[in-house]
């Protein structure tokens, strides 16, 4: 009858989400990078901050004891590095996402719901957005600005809204139409009412997939940026780390290990953002396709009790 | 045969009445998205509600039957027209004033799946109407929610369940107590047992008379179901293609359409007994579009009897008996006494 998410509470929530082992593996992946990001300082070997004696020696030292993952170009640890580095992705990627789904919710909300001329130049606004290469604009208003932690998340944050906004436009399209919509309206409910109690509960779910799928695109455009250069000089980055790596020697030095580490690092916490992501969408929406990776519904399941009572 | 229709509250005040309403959808089209032509869903029709009478409206899908409710309720505005309720025009009222008369006229949807939202728990949709009409606080909501849902056959322990929990009989059930805990005096019934099953649906028609007799509720009652209507109606309305042709009491109608239309919708009622036989009455041809319906009597290419003047001369509704309208001009020959 109806074709639309149906109610998902919270129990159902979690026994889905436990099933799926997408979601499930994301988590766990970014629960640890969670866990070194925020306590950095106590896991860290060394301060990175410190300044070091550099000697002939310190310099690209092979991962040893006393570096495990041996050091950068000015003798620092780069283990010490790496995990630092974690906190700028995540801050990057969490803020700049929050920027993007509000905007984008907001503009997609409002034009899905009032339509009429507010949609069409919202609509139009957003396709000139879309159309607009993001990551020539981010290193043009980068370089123009200060490059600061804080520019880099407006930045990227105030680019990234426009697949949120066009997804949850044709989301409230589809609910406004929905008879409880016009039930309410019957009754005498305003617009805000109508928004709040009705629209915005149906939209949230997208809109929580939306964000932490946003989430690794602005960690990519962060490290892209920091390895074009254009960082914060006063914090560590991943990107920051690969663009020292390449402009001080590494591959001649045969370094691989100031490279391979923030790497990894990136490519851990994306991964971990997007099986997050789809995971979170399989589950808050049921119709999405089973991945192969995910348990399959079985047809015959094991003996389990009829209408398991809360 | 009854000359006028039964009052159960033997009173002649009319409660709601329909002047000359339109509506018209416009259809857009072309690079620059302008209109080029309308849908006459609801073209020029009138008729009158009196209070705690149930008015059938029938026709077939597409007729505009469901417009012209949802035009009553300024869930649509009309091209033009009055809606008169207690003798106020509805369709001038703004801001309070409108959201007062919100309270009074309530719809029941024919979707109950459809109309319930599905993250609410069954009493909370059921006291939305009262949050926003800011009704007493919240134990006097939940006093009313319980009483809504006693009238409509459910237990205290619903109102906490959510939609999915429910069958199509009691979900449609919930959408009676939705309109019932406002309190209002006309309620427009949409369809309202058209998804159901057939056992439910009687169950859903009982619920609505026993409403009706006991708080002395005026429906307007939507519907395709000829059975369904001679059950609730105390008169019947027939559309066809955004016109009403035929008004009488139920009576009257089922034993004496007079319009070739309503002959024909009356011939194809399923009968219980297979020993009987019917003369049936083959409509030639579909429903013209409403884009474009055809001139002078809007049935005349389908009607059996139509001849010159009816592709000419539009008909209009006559009394041919008391308080039996019909709009054919040459219906006088159906006439029983």
């Amino acid at each position: 009858m109806t074709d639309q998410p149906t109610l998902i509470t919270g129990r159902a929530f979690w026994r889905g989400f436990r099933r799926n082992r997408i979601a499930v593996a994301g988590l766990a992946m970014l629960l640890i990078a969670l866990a070194a990001a925020v306590f950095a300082p106590a896991v860290a070997p060394y301060d990175p901050y410190a300044p070091v004696a550099i000697t002939v020696e310190s310099i690209y030292q092979r991962p040893g004891p006393a570096h495990w993952l041996g050091t950068d170009d000015a003798g620092k640890d780069v283990l010490s590095n790496f995990i630092f580095g974690a906190r700028v992705s995540l801050t990057v990627g969490i803020f700049a996402s929050f920027i993007s789904v509000v905007i984008g919710g907001l503009i997609g909300i409002s034009a899905g719901y009032f339509g009429g001329r507010l949609e069409r130049w919202l609509m139009r606004f957003t396709d000139f957005m879309l159309v607009i290469p993001d990551l020539p604009l981010i290193v043009v208003i980068v370089a123009i600005t200060r490059p600061s932690l804080t520019n880099i998340i407006l930045v990227i944050g105030l680019l990234g809204w426009t697949t949120t906004a066009r997804l949850v436009r044709s989301q409230t399209l589809s609910i406004k139409e929905r008879k409880f919509v016009l039930r309410a309206r019957s009754i005498g409910a305003g617009h805000l009412h109508i928004l709040r109690r009705h629209i915005f509960p149906l939209v949230l779910p997208l809109l929580v997939v939306n964000s932490v799928l946003i989430i690794s695109l602005a960690i990519l455009n962060e490290s892209t940026l920091s390895f074009l250069g254009l960082s914060d000089p006063t914090r560590i980055s991943w990107g920051q780390m690969l663009n020292y790596a390449f402009e001080r020697g590494a591959m001649s030095s045969r370094a691989w290990w100031v490279l391979v580490t923030p790497g990894f690092g990136i490519v851990w916490l994306v991964l971990g953002f997007t099986l997050l992501g789809h995971g979170l969408e399989q589950v808050l929406n049921p119709r999405t396709e089973w991945h192969h990776l995910t348990d399959h519904p079985r047809m015959v399941s094991l003996p389990a009790p009829l209408n398991p009572q809360p | 045969m009854t000359a006028l229709p039964s009052q159960p509250n033997g009173r002649n005040s009319k409660l709601v009445e329909v002047r000359n309403l339109v509506k018209y959808f416009p259809v857009r089209g072309g690079v620059l998205q302008q209109v080029v032509a309308h849908v006459q869903a609801v073209d020029d029709v009138s008729f009158e509600i009196i209070e705690g009478e149930t008015l059938g409206l029938v026709g077939e899908s597409g007729c505009g039957k469901t417009t012209v409710g949802r035009t009553m309720l300024r869930l649509e505005e009309p091209t033009s027209g009055q809606v008169l309720f207690s003798g106020v025009d509805t369709l001038s009222l703004k801001g309070d004033d409108l959201k007062r008369l919100r309270r009074e006229m309530q719809i029941v949807f024919q979707d109950p799946f459809a109309s319930l939202d599905p993250r609410l728990p069954i009493g909370e949709s059921i006291a939305e109407g009262l949050i926003i009409h800011g009704a007493g606080n919240a134990r006097e909501r939940y006093a009313q929610v319980i009483e809504a849902l006693g009238r409509v056959g459910l237990e205290v322990y619903h109102a906490n369940r959510y939609p999915h929990e429910f069958s199509g009989g009691q979900r449609q059930r919930i959408g009676i107590a939705r309109a019932l805990v406002m309190s209002p005096r006309f309620i427009v019934l949409d369809e309202p047992v058209s998804a159901l099953d057939v056992s439910i649906q009687a169950e859903v028609l009982n619920i609505l008379k026993e409403l009706q007799d006991s708080m002395g509720l005026t429906y307007l009652f939507v519907a395709h179901n000829l059975a369904v209507v001679e059950h609730i109606s105390d008169r019947v309305a027939v559309m066809y293609l955004g016109k009403i042709v035929e008004v009488a009491g139920r009576a009257d109608l089922f034993h004496n359409p007079l319009h070739p239309y309503t002959q024909a919708l009356m011939s194809a009622i399923p009968m219980p007994d297979p020993t009987l036989k019917r003369d049936r009455v083959i409509l030639k041809g579909d429903v013209p579009s409403p884009l474009n319906p055809p001139s002078g009597c809007r049935f005349h290419p389908r009607c059996p009897i139509a001849e010159e003047r009816c592709s000419v001369e539009e008909p209009l509704l006559r009394e041919l008996k008391p308080g039996h309208t019909v709009a054919c001009h040459f219906a006088d020959q159906f006439v029983m006494s």
